[in-house]
Parts: structure tokens; C-alpha cells; sequence
């Protein structure tokens, strides 16, 4: 008797041994993962100050684009986006909150209302480039809008459109029912409780996905080659219908030259798209920080 | 509306109110930099200065004089005439990212001298290009080939009239491995049978019998380009017809990249971009066998300019007759692009025609003829006497 129980001591003690050994050894195992992927954001983001640096300057923002690289910028290609990127903006985020209070609060338990969510988050997987296609044939040729600013916008709202209503649905699930139900139960209206319940505190979530929605839409490069193709541009775009280029575009002109000059200012260019979406995602963070400090003060 | 509730959305309504605050903010502060970069465009090549003149009777009156100004081009251009005409309006072109190049130096030049005008220039290769010009969709069509049966066809079905202008000459470059030690020299049929349409060779030694029995690694131009175009009409003998088990790209620092990094490839560049990539990649002289008693050739500005360098062609713009007749900007672009065309071909580092070419086709243009271009340049190029 005495002995088995020494036994089953023995053997308890070994497997609380390796499962301390595994309880080390599993961080390690997990943050290679980690590692991995910032060792290679580390590397792209060297390589290109490394490449680029020298060619920041005040001329890749003011200037426009140049057959000679030291005189070069990408200001028409800046000013594109934000028109772009701006204006799609616009039309996304609205429609995105105004859908996704639909499916949530109106046809909520609905048969179809299941269907529709699923196709968005669908939608959300196709390939951007097929956005770019749709966009060529239904509003380039189909409703002549003529490869503009106009036909752009739409086309990076409607590639948006998915990604910032399935955030804007999470936001909406977040609200606390008993808030809802409470409001319900003193007589509120639907819209009321839209209006004074969902709204005020699912908003700040919802424009932090339209702001992540923006930032991608300023790094797409394929539906704008389809919509307006690779440009060289001298000019600001002033109205809706006026040509444009945008950003990544420029920086794709510039790597397919043969010129090294040519590339290191795609490198800086690189740079310059870097620190906006930077700058979009610590307004993000900041917003974010915001919402925590306001909703721990109620 | 229960009083808890109320209190809980007042408590979170500045938070939403800030963020919305913050995203209006952001797409006002675009709008306005938007305009305000609009506003900055407009005036970017004209100074405004004001004048005091001194009237009779001792009033003083303030003027605003406008000029334009034409210093700021770099590159050294034809003079303005004294009194520059004010030039408005906008020109697209569309086409082959070889003469892509060449025609963005134009384009800057000149709109630096005249900032009223507007030209954009895009890259869709030259098919591609085609697609659009021959549907009255722009205005000029950078081709690196001859416009086809079929694009002239639809063109004319579409009543759309117009004329072709060379302004450079550009060698194909078969370019190897630079450690690859057995190519001395290759011939135009045996690129026909490693490129046409099924073509059964895999290994460098079915090219020729002493090459090493090692497969070989194709890369080339992408079919929608005119380099493509122009290398299986020259080499194969059908436009568009060529084998497809090869790695295609528009990109030619792709190709350049790929072919630096494998030592069996073998590659069919444009000349320009492998002058920019020395040594990274070795050219290959080639020798027309079609032709009695010829000799391999490099590519360089005197084989590609004579011809005697077998894949030598043209680089054209084509421009679209009815724009070019309502548009002055347009009439005006095309003649500032040829008569300054030499200084831009050397620029981008392409041959460039002969000299008195430019001279005699502008010349041409500005009386009007506007056809028989093509054979000026070819003619000029027949006549250049023995060499």
C-alpha cells in the first residue's frame, strides 16, 4: 500500500514537471509567431528608409511627378487620394452604419436578414480587383461617369462598404440588451432607441472601423489601375470628373522604371503612405482610448 | 424615455459627438487642401505682381499684371515666340509603357511652357492603348508598332482618321545569364523555334547541338504589350503568336530580375531597360540568317539606327486627325514633341532618328502634311548611303 502511493507521488510529481516544463516552453513556441511577423515589417520598413530616406523632402509632396527624378513628387497622386479616399469616405460610412442598424434592429431574427449578413461578409473576401472591374463596367462605360474621381470614390466605397458594416454590426452587439429592453419597456420607439440608446454608444467603434476601412482603401492599388490606369498626371484633380491617380499607383510608375533614382523615390514614397496610414491608426488608438475613458467615467 | 437611459447617452453623446467632430474635420481639412492645392495649381507657372502707375493729375491707381512664366522649363527647349498664345485645354494619351518615357519628358516640357494645358499619359501597352484610341477615347496613342489591320479597321468604322508620327528607334535585347559562357551569338530562326506557338524545345542543347543539356528558362513581354507584338510578328512571323510556357511580364525590370537570377534564361528586353542594368544581365549579338552574308550584331545607338541590328523598330505616337484639327493644344503638342523629339529620345536613352528627321517631319506638320511620316523616316534611313 505504502509503496503504490509512493509510486502514484512519483508519477504525479513527473507530470507536474512536464506540465511546468510545457507552461515555459509554450510562450516561447507562441511568440515565434510574434517574432516572425515583426522581423519581417522590421526588415521592410529598414530596407525602405534605407533605400528612401535620402530622397525624403518637401518636393515629393509638393512637386509633380517629373521624367527627372531629382525634381520629381507625387503631389497629384497625394491630392488624389485624399479625393478619392476622402469622398468614398463619405459615402461609405454612412451607408455602412445606416445597413448595419437595418440588420440588426429592423429585420433582426429575419430569415433574408441572415442571408444578407452573410453575403456581406462574403463580399468582404472578393478579390479588390473585381471591385475595380465592377466599377469599370457598371459606372466607367455603363453609367458614363468616365474614368474620374467620381467613378474612383465609388468604386473604393463599395470595396469598403463590407469590411466597415460587418465592424459597424459588431458595434451595434456591444450595446448592453437590458439598455435596449429597459427603453423598450418605457414605452421608446425603435428609432428612439436608435437615435438615444445604439447610436451614442456604438459610434465611436463604428468610425474606428471606418477609419481602418479608409486606411485600407488608401493602400489599393488594383481596382484604381482598372478604374484609371497608370497615369502620368500634372495636375490637382478640381472636380468630381476630373482624371486622377492615387498614391500606390505612383509608387508602381516609379518602381517599374529602370532608373535607380526611380526607386529610391518609390522607397520614399513608401515612406510618406507608411506615416498616413500610421497617422490614421494611432487617430484609431486615440479614439479608442477616448471611448474607455468616457464610458469607465459614467 | 427613462431617466437612466438619458443620463447613460448624455454621458457618451461628446465622445460620439468628438469622433464625428474628428472624421467631418478630417474630410473638410482634405476638401480644403484639395482646393486650396487647386488654387496653387492654377497660379503654380504664373506670377502675379503689382504695379503702381501714376496717373495724370497725381491719383495713384494699383495694376495686376499676370505673366506666365517660361523659365521654369529645365529643359532646354525651342525659344517661345515673343508673345506666347495662351494655350488651353486638355490632351490624353493613352499607350505602350515602352514610348511611356519618352512621352512623359514631352508632356512635362510642355506644360511647363504653356501651364494652361493639361496632358495625361497612360500606360496600357500599346494593344491596350489601341483599344481606347480607335474608339475615340483619347486623343494620342503611344505605339511601339505599326497600328494593326484589325485596330485600323475598327478605327474606320468608327470614323476616327488619323496619323502616325515615329520618333525613335529601339532595339529588342536577347539578353542571358551574365556567367552564361556558351551563347556567342544566336540567330533569328533559332529564336523562331524556341519561341513560336508548341514549340518543343526545353533544353538549351535542342537549340544547337554544344550547348549544355540543361533546361532553358524563357522569359518575355506580356501579350498585351507592343514589344510582345512586335518580337512574335519579327521573330515568328505571326503577330501574337507565340509559345505560352514562358514567364510573361509588361514589367520589364521583372523580366531583367528574373533573368539576372537564373543562369539557364534566356530573355527578350528592351534595349534601354538592359542599358540601365549593365552587367546584371549579358546581351546576345544576333545575326538574321534571312539575309546572305549577315553578321552578328550588337545592339547600340549605331546598329539599332541603321537597321543593321535585325530587331530594330520603330516607336510612334499616333495622333487622332479630328482632335488634332478642333484642339490648338493638341497640333501645338505634337509639334513641340517632334521638333524637340531628339532631345527627348536621348534623355530616355533610346535611339534616336536622324537629326534632320525631326527637322523635315516638323517642318511637315506645321504645313500640314501630316502623312508619309513613317516613310520619311524609313527613307531617310535607305538613303543614308554605304556603310
Amino acid at each position: 500500500m505504502g509503496d503504490q502511493i509512493l509510486i502514484r507521488d512519483q508519477v504525479d510529481r513527473r507530470r507536474s514537471d512536464l506540465k511546468r516544463w510545457l507552461d515555459r516552453i509554450v510562450p516561447v513556441v507562441l511568440s515565434v509567431g510574434v517574432f516572425f511577423g515583426v522581423t519581417v515589417l522590421a526588415a521592410l520598413v529598414v530596407d525602405v528608409v534605407l533605400e528612401g530616406s535620402h530622397r525624403l523632402s518637401l518636393n515629393l509632396i509638393t512637386n509633380y511627378p517629373s521624367a527627372n527624378p531629382a525634381e520629381a513628387g507625387m503631389r497629384s497622386a497625394i491630392l488624389g487620394t485624399i479625393a478619392t479616399v476622402g469622398l468614398s469616405a463619405v459615402i461609405c460610412i454612412p451607408l455602412s452604419i445606416a445597413s448595419a442598424i437595418y440588420l440588426i434592429e429592423y429585420a433582426a431574427g429575419k430569415r433574408w436578414a441572415e442571408v444578407l449578413r452573410y453575403n456581406i461578409a462574403n463580399l468582404a473576401g472578393v478579390p479588390s480587383v473585381v471591385f475595380g472591374v465592377v466599377g469599370l463596367g457598371f459606372l466607367v462605360y455603363g453609367l458614363g461617369v468616365g474614368r474620374s474621381v467620381l467613378a474612383g470614390a465609388f468604386t473604393l466605397a463599395i470595396l469598403t462598404l463590407p469590411y466597415v458594416t460587418v465592424t459597424c454590426v459588431e458595434a451595434i452587439k456591444t450595446v448592453p440588451e437590458d439598455l435596449k429592453f429597459g427603453a423598450y419597456a418605457l414605452g421608446a420607439t425603435r428609432f428612439q432607441v436608435v437615435r438615444s440608446i445604439i447610436l451614442p454608444r456604438a459610434l465611436p467603434m463604428m468610425l474606428t472601423g471606418g477609419i481602418l476601412g479608409i486606411s485600407r482603401a488608401i493602400g489599393e492599388a488594383a481596382p484604381i489601375l482598372v478604374i484609371s490606369g497608370l497615369l502620368f498626371i500634372r495636375e490637382d484633380p478640381t472636380s468630381l470628373f476630373d482624371r486622377f491617380t492615387v498614391m500606390p499607383l505612383q509608387l508602381f510608375n516609379w518602381i517599374s522604371r529602370p532608373q535607380p533614382a526611380f526607386r529610391e523615390l518609390s522607397a520614399a514614397g513608401i515612406i510618406v503612405l507608411l506615416l498616413i496610414l500610421l497617422a490614421l491608426n494611432s487617430l484609431v488608438i486615440y479614439m479608442r482610448y477616448r471611448l474607455y475613458r468616457r464610458l469607465e467615467a459614467t | 424615455m427613462g431617466l437612466g437611459s438619458k443620463s447613460e447617452s448624455k454621458g457618451a453623446t461628446p465622445t460620439a459627438m468628438a469622433a464625428v467632430m474628428l472624421v467631418v474635420g478630417l474630410v473638410v481639412g482634405a476638401v480644403a487642401m484639395f482646393f486650396v492645392g487647386g488654387g496653387l495649381g492654377q497660379t503654380g507657372g504664373v506670377v502675379t505682381r503689382f504695379e503702381t502707375v501714376t496717373v495724370g493729375g497725381g491719383a495713384t491707381v494699383v495694376r495686376t499684371v499676370t505673366q506666365p512664366v517660361t523659365q521654369l522649363v529645365t529643359v532646354t527647349v525651342t525659344p517661345p515666340p515673343p508673345t506666347p498664345p495662351r494655350l488651353t485645354g486638355t490632351i490624353e494619351i493613352d499607350g505602350s509603357s515602352t514610348v511611356y518615357p519618352l512621352t512623359e519628358a514631352a508632356a512635362e516640357a510642355f506644360m511647363k511652357q504653356h501651364p494652361g494645358v493639361t496632358i495625361t499619359v497612360g500606360i496600357s501597352g500599346t494593344g491596350g492603348g489601341f483599344k481606347r484610341f480607335v474608339v475615340g477615347e483619347t486623343d494620342i496613342n503611344d505605339a511601339s508598332r505599326p497600328i494593326t489591320r484589325a485596330e485600323a479597321e475598327t478605327a474606320a468604322k468608327n470614323n476616327i482618321v488619323w496619323f502616325e508620327v515615329p520618333l525613335a528607334l529601339e532595339g529588342l535585347a536577347i539578353v542571358v545569364h551574365p556567367s552564361n559562357n556558351w551563347v556567342d551569338c544566336i540567330t533569328i530562326s533559332e529564336l523562331r523555334e524556341i519561341w513560336k506557338p508548341d514549340s518543343r524545345i526545353t533544353r538549351w542543347s535542342q537549340v544547337r547541338s554544344g550547348w549544355p543539356d540543361q533546361p532553358i528558362k524563357l522569359y518575355g513581354a506580356g501579350p498585351d504589350s507592343g514589344t510582345f507584338d512586335y518580337f512574335t510578328e519579327r521573330v515568328v512571323g505571326r503577330a501574337k503568336s507565340s509559345r505560352t510556357d514562358y514567364v510573361a511580364s509588361e514589367d520589364d525590370n521583372v523580366l531583367i530580375a528574373g533573368v539576372a537570377g537564373e543562369r539557364f534564361a534566356l530573355g527578350y528586353i528592351p534595349y534601354a531597360y538592359v542599358a540601365e542594368a549593365a552587367g546584371r544581365v549579358k546581351i546576345v549579338p544576333v545575326r538574321d540568317d534571312a539575309v546572305a552574308g549577315a553578321t552578328c550584331v550588337e545592339p547600340n545607338d549605331e546598329t539599332v539606327s541603321s537597321f543593321r541590328y535585325p530587331l530594330s523598330r520603330p516607336l510612334f505616337i499616333y495622333v487622332n486627325k479630328k482632335k488634332y484639327d478642333e484642339k490648338p493644344a493638341l497640333r501645338e503638342f505634337v509639334i513641340f514633341y517632334l521638333e524637340n523629339g531628339e532631345q527627348f529620345v536621348k534623355k530616355v536613352k533610346y535611339t534616336p532618328l536622324p537629326s534632320y528627321y525631326y527637322k523635315l517631319a516638323a517642318s511637315l506638320v506645321k504645313g500640314g502634311t501630316l502623312d508619309g511620316l513613317f516613310g520619311l523616316a524609313q527613307m531617310t534611313l535607305r538613303n543614308a548611303g554605304p556603310r
